[in-house]
């Protein structure tokens, strides 16, 4: 996975490109961690191909953690994941 | 029917989705179709790795059985750890509000969501769990 943030005050934007799963999603999670001051975060995720529950983890707890959370350029099939698990509900979705 | 059979450890989940490909890629599956399999093969291979054999290890065989004839793919997991059903773990509560939800445990809920049918038993120490997805 390929993760491209972009700083501009205390906004985010994180752009996920590739695979976010059990064996990539301990990065992202470390660099939210790490998000000090950061208080208006955008994941990209166009070039996001798939999502296991270990990456919607790490998007939960940016979520428990920033207050704004917005996703953007969602793929329709990443969509239904977030639908499925309620997702769709809980994140700013533009 | 083709299997594998790996050690239970998580390093072989890559090992394990490229034995799916090799059985699905010939067929016409939609985009979505294919990541809720993968979706499934990570959720319940890892499953088996992080809790089947406690601190010990032990095997996972998965079994692919494609019925062209009613478009129908089944894969079976089967492991040697300890008996558990992930079908009998409650449903988490996708209505909350963000305060309320736990950051995990959607892993099985997102499979039996998105399969249509998943179905557990425990024969000869085994337990052997079957998903169903039409394509």
């Amino acid at each position: 996975m390929i993760i491209n943030k972009t700083a501009d005050g205390n906004k985010m934007t994180i752009a996920l490109e590739g695979r976010l799963d059990t064996s990539t999603a301990p990065e992202l999670q470390e660099l939210v961690a790490g998000l000090e001051g950061v208080t208006d975060l955008t994941f990209d995720l166009e070039k996001l191909m798939y999502i296991s529950s270990a990456g919607l983890r790490v998007l939960m707890i940016a979520k428990k953690g920033i207050k704004e959370v917005s996703i953007i350029n969602i793929n329709e099939d990443i969509k239904e994941i977030f639908d499925i698990t309620g997702f769709s509900t809980i994140f700013n979705i533009q | 029917m083709k299997e594998i059979k790996v050690e239970a450890k998580i390093e072989n989940l890559a090992v394990v989705n490229g034995f799916l490909h090799e059985q699905i890629d010939e067929l016409d599956c939609s985009v979505a179709t294919v990541m809720q399999l993968e979706i499934a093969i990570e959720e319940l291979f890892s499953n088996i790795c992080y809790y089947a054999y406690g601190d010990g290890t032990g095997d996972a065989a998965i079994q692919v059985d494609i019925d062209k004839t009613n478009k129908c793919i089944c894969i079976t997991f089967i492991d040697m750890g300890k008996p558990y059903n992930p079908l009998k773990k409650a449903d988490p509560d996708i209505t909350l509000g963000i305060e309320d939800r736990p950051i995990g445990g959607l892993g099985i809920f997102m499979v039996k969501e998105s399969m249509d049918d998943m179905t557990y038993r425990y024969a000869e120490n085994k337990n052997i769990l079957k998903i169903k997805k039409k394509f």
